[in-house]
């Protein structure tokens, strides 16, 4: 019981304390044992917190037992938990699947520090998720991006240091802009705590610094989140980080930026000022449809297949804020549903690339096997991950019995509930693009000539991992009880919170 | 609920198909003979009723439903997918009978289906197969076919799509039953069907993209895609009155194309089109005769015209020629294959004694029975036109007229035989109809062979031919294209790309001017976008991300004051 009642903080903690000890250590085998505990542990306690929120509602935790609005609050709902489980889930299972990555793609002197980022990555993104305090945000903001930019940086290709740099440039910016709005926001309201600050902005949310504090907050965390055409870091950023990191970030580190942004929304500023009173809810309508089109258009002409789905990506992140702009219930499901049911599909891919990857530098084929031209007949050479790719791909473009099918019927019903056809018709279309990318995927690897038919398979250390993602997408299209439930159970708080 | 001992026929070919590109040999000529009479076995097995329910989000599906009239399609679906893995078994291509076999297996499924969700899961998994099988011939007119293919019925897809979400939504209950064209979601559903169907001015995919599959291919292609469409109006929409005149419109649409064309398989392309018209008009007459009579027709046609694409198809690969002016006077070396065509041209103009002729009477006589006096006389004259184009005019240019000195040997083996058992049913069918009478949807009270209706037929056939005759020299081939539809977007577009390029090519050198300019290399930019490093592919600086930046903070705060 002890031990439950602090599970929101071990939460936090045990990742954090898991990176200074890989450093200290110094050895790859060593952090890596002491890196992955921490992440295991840190999903044994989502899966706990998971389960207490369903039985008991709202936890709240204060730090060192300062009450709130002094103390820190560490705040766990519905929607936390689905996202703490999201993020833990996938640490934990890309970490294991690392170990073999990471021999290929980044020098052996430099694992133990992969790992310590790996683990400062996760807590950045698991306090960013679980605490209550605007500040404390901004902190795990930050930690989670510099280590993510060193992550990046880590990669064996010379563009991945300019990709981390200009993603640096990017990210700062971005946080200086959070860091602003949460000022303002203090600087309006004197508390930092969100629950808080939520009652006080109520009487003064027309003034012009709460107004200039939502502006700042939006594009600050557009940015992060990837919303088009303020994703012009990420797909270089995908591009050259080692595979672990790309499958890790591309399902986490977007997801948890929309989750801020849904907390800042409708639990700070509340639905009616944010969606009622501005034109926020169409400016957001028309970016998403401009990244699902443009950014599944550009995916289409890609001659990268990381590239390739990291513009699939951007366009993914359409749905998301999509489902946000139509301030509806079912909207609000699809957006979070789509949040997980994307990151387990991508992060599948991801895995699997860099399964490509590792095989083709065994094989001694060079360091960059993902051109198209490379690809070709690889369903021969590597059939389990082709196919591994093809169902998760079918996840994107929403074929029904696949977990994207379930995010995108919701997206569809709230589309309709607003009686609005065309936009039904655009979501179809644009997974039309989605059609062709993943087709270009297939053409490549099923229906071109083999340079040669050796089976060169993926070592199962990292396919495994790999796998278990795949079959999740598929699980989760069929039994949406954990995914669809969460959601549903989620939107419904937010929407109620509504003063 | 879900019963172990039953076999889905649709999962059965599906699963063929995913097995059989692993054998090799005869391993795999067993599979492919094997598999489609696996599943019609499975598939007369199975009990009347709604037999697997699951459910999902909100809906009840069913994705296993079996009545006389699905049981009907399936089964000629899967004589047809047995019988073309038959004849396509000395096919070259390693995907194009797995492909066929997914296709197959994808139109049983939506034959099968109890509910919208199947039928649109299924019926985009048709679309894979049948671009699949287009696509295996390997040329590059196949690819270039294939992609136009797969981009019409990928948007058919979604408009149906579409259609089944406003229906959901409308009613709450996901199961297959009739519909009436009342809401925008029904219009929706019924245009996606007729995209498949081949209607008019929807039609134009098929006659462009059927007669660019391998020898073998345009077989399959031929049967499935427009009847599983025949399928869903009949159980959808049966009694809609429009549909009427669209099937009349393209009866007559079909006859005037196949007329003027001159490649031998577009002639049959578009006589698949004018055969799928006579369905269409009996489901919107609607009465029980007429819907036996779509039904019939539609397992007759497969048959048929089965028949007739193979004869193409073997004449095709004997000789590499497709242009009915190129071939001529093939009878003298190939007797198997005139006969077989000739039995499958005398079925599809209805001759008595053939298996056209006891479906294609019953929608005529559905006709007269509803006193829809105007649709009969169209439908008497349009059976006319079918002996001019297909009747005669194929087997004639084909296989006799002038001599064009060309030898080519007879098939042997599996092709010979697939295509003596399909032209053995068309006689066997038209002499002894009570089995497939006995399978249609509806009780049958109709007597093919009377005194009238044979000597209708036999002086509206007597008469065209003796027309046919008359007028040979008109209808003599020259090598010529004719236009469809499918011009506008395989010419006319590109054309006025390059058309509205150049006038801006042309007002830049005009101007002189920097305006000029920049729109010009506007278009060039998007002309180099398709490649790597061109504009909206390449990386963009740090700089420009930066401006980004700022312009949405502008903009929001811009509008938030």
């Amino acid at each position: 019981m002890s031990l439950l009642a602090h599970a929101p903080a071990l939460q936090v903690v045990l990742p954090l304390v898991s990176a200074p000890l890989a450093v200290l250590l110094r050895h790859r085998n060593a952090a890596f044992a002491v890196v992955t505990a921490g992440a295991w542990a840190a999903f044994a306690a989502a899966i706990a917190l998971w389960l207490q929120v369903g039985e008991s509602g709202v936890i709240s935790y204060h730090i060192g037992n300062w009450a709130p609005p002094w103390g820190i609050e560490y705040r766990v709902d519905r929607l936390t938990s689905f996202v703490l489980l999201l993020v833990s889930g996938m640490a934990s299972i890309v970490l294991p699947y690392s170990r073999a990555s990471i021999e290929r793609e980044i020098p052996r002197e430099l694992h133990y520090l992969y790992y310590a980022m790996f683990g400062l990555c996760l807590t950045g993104l698991l306090g960013m998720t679980i605490t209550g305090d605007a500040f404390n945000i901004f902190v795990f903001l930050e930690i989670s991006s510099l280590s993510t930019y060193v992550l990046i940086g880590l990669g064996r290709d010379r563009r991945a240091l300019s990709a981390s740099y200009r993603y640096l440039i990017m990210g700062s910016i971005g946080a200086t802009f959070i860091v602003l709005g949460i000022g303002f926001l203090y600087l309006m309201t004197g508390t930092l705590n969100l629950a808080d600050m939520a009652v006080r902005i109520r009487d003064i949310e027309s003034s012009r610094p709460v107004l200039a504090a939502l502006a700042f907050l939006t594009v600050g965390i557009s940015l992060k989140v990837a919303l088009f055409p303020l994703h012009q870091w990420l797909p270089n950023a995908y591009t050259y980080a080692p595979s672990a990191v790309t499958a890790f970030l591309a399902a986490t580190a977007t997801k948890v930026s929309v989750y801020v942004l849904i907390r800042f929304y409708f639990s700070v500023f509340g639905e009616s000022l944010v969606f009622a009173k501005l034109p926020l809810p169409e400016i957001m309508l028309l970016l998403s449809l401009l990244g699902m089109f443009a950014a599944n258009f550009i995916a289409i002409f890609q001659d990268n297949l990381k590239r390739l789905f990291a513009y699939s990506s951007v366009g993914q992140i359409g749905y998301i804020t999509l489902g946000l702009s139509f301030d509806s219930f079912n909207g609000l499901a699809a957006s979070i549903v789509h949040l997980f049911n994307h990151g387990i599909a991508k992060g599948a891919i991801f895995l699997l690339i860099g399964g490509i990857v590792a095989a083709g530098a065994k094989a001694g084929t060079g360091p960059l096997p993902l051109s198209f031209d490379r690809l070709a007949g690889l369903s021969r050479r590597m059939p389990l991950t082709c196919f591994g790719i093809v169902i998760a791909g079918l996840s994107l473009i929403g074929v029904p019995g696949t977990a994207g099918f379930v995010s995108k019927w919701y997206l569809i019903l709230a589309a309709m509930d607003k009686g609005q056809w065309w936009l039904v018709a655009a979501i179809l279309a644009s997974s039309l693009l989605a059609v062709a990318y993943v087709w270009r995927f297939v053409e490549a690897a099923y229906f071109r000539p083999a340079a040669d038919e050796v089976r060169r398979e993926a070592p199962l250390s990292m396919l495994l991992p790999a796998w278990l993602l795949v079959l999740g997408s598929i699980w989760f299209g069929l039994d949406t009880s954990v995914t669809l439930g969460s959601a549903l159970d989620a939107a419904q708080h937010l929407i109620g919170s509504k003063p | 609920m879900t019963d172990g001992l039953l076999f889905h026929p649709a999962l059965v070919m599906i699963a063929g198909a995913l097995l059989i590109p692993a054998l090799r040999g005869l391993a795999r000529n067993l599979a492919i003979l094997l598999v489609p009479a696996l599943a019609l076995v499975a598939l007369w097995l199975l009990p009347e009723g709604r037999l697997w329910s699951v459910a999902w989000l909100d809906y009840q599906l069913t994705p296993l439903a079996v009545d006389k009239l699905s049981r009907l399609f399936s089964t000629i679906f899967l004589l047809m997918a047995g019988t073309g893995g038959l004849f396509a078994l000395r096919q070259q291509s390693r995907i194009e009978v797995p492909a066929a076999f997914l296709y197959a297996g994808s139109a049983v499924g939506v034959a099968l289906a109890g509910d919208l969700i199947t039928v649109f899961l299924f019926w985009e998994f048709m679309a894979v197969g049948s671009t699949l099988v287009l696509w295996s011939a390997g040329t590059p007119q196949a690819w270039a076919a294939s992609r136009r293919y797969i981009m019409v019925h990928l948007a058919g897809g979604v408009i149906l799509f579409l259609g089944v979400v406003g229906h959901l939504q409308a009613t709450g209950d996901a199961s297959f039953t009739g519909m009436q064209v009342d809401s925008l979601a029904h219009w929706l559903i019924l245009i996606g069907f007729l995209i498949n169907a081949g209607a008019y001015p929807l039609s134009a995919w098929l006659p462009d993209a059927y007669p660019e599959a391998s020898w073998s291919g345009t077989v399959f292609l031929s049967a499935f895609t427009t009847k599983t469409a025949v399928y869903v109006l009949i159980r959808g929409f049966p009694g809609t009155e429009l549909l009427i005149w669209f099937g009349l419109f393209m009866v007559f649409y079909g006859i005037v194309y196949a007329l003027l064309e001159n490649d031998m398989r577009r002639i049959l392309a578009y006589s698949i089109v004018n055969q799928v018209g006579f369905m269409i008009a009996g489901i919107g007459i609607g009465t029980e005769m007429a819907l036996n009579g779509a039904a019939a027709h539609a397992f007759t046609h497969i048959i048929y015209k089965a028949l007739l694409l193979m004869s193409a198809g073997v004449v095709l690969s004997a000789t590499g020629r497709r242009k009915c002016s190129e071939l001529g006077g093939l009878f003298h070396s190939m007797p198997v294959t005139t006969i077989c065509g000739t039995i499958g041209a005398l079925a599809i103009s209805s001759f008595p004694l053939t298996s056209g002729f006891i479906s294609k009477s019953m929608i005529s006589q559905a006709a007269a029975d509803g006193h829809l006096e105007i649709v009969w006389m169209f439908l008497a004259a349009a059976s006319a036109g079918v002996f001019l184009h297909a009747g005669i005019k194929f087997p004639w240019f084909v296989f006799f007229q002038k001599d064009s000195g060309l030898r080519p040997p007879d098939p042997t083996g599996s092709v010979r035989w697939a295509m003596i058992f399909f032209a053995f049913l068309c006689i066997a069918l038209g002499v002894w109809p009570e089995p497939l009478y006995a399978i249609l949807p509806f009780p049958v009270d109709y007597v093919p062979y009377t005194a009238a209706h044979v000597l209708t037929q036999t002086q509206l056939l007597l008469f065209s031919g003796l027309a046919f005759f008359l007028m040979l020299n008109y209808l003599k081939r020259t090598p010529t294209i004719s236009l469809d539809v499918d011009w506008l977007w395989r010419k006319l577009f590109p054309a006025l790309f390059a058309i509205v390029g150049k006038a801006i090519r042309g007002a830049q050198s005009a101007i002189g001017g920097s305006l000029g300019g920049l729109i010009a290399s506007t278009t060039a930019l998007l002309d180099r976008q398709r490649q790597p490093g061109g504009f909206l592919l390449r990386s963009w600086p740090t700089g420009s991300m930066a401006l980004w930046v700022m312009i949405m903070l502008l903009g929001y705060l811009a509008l938030y004051y």
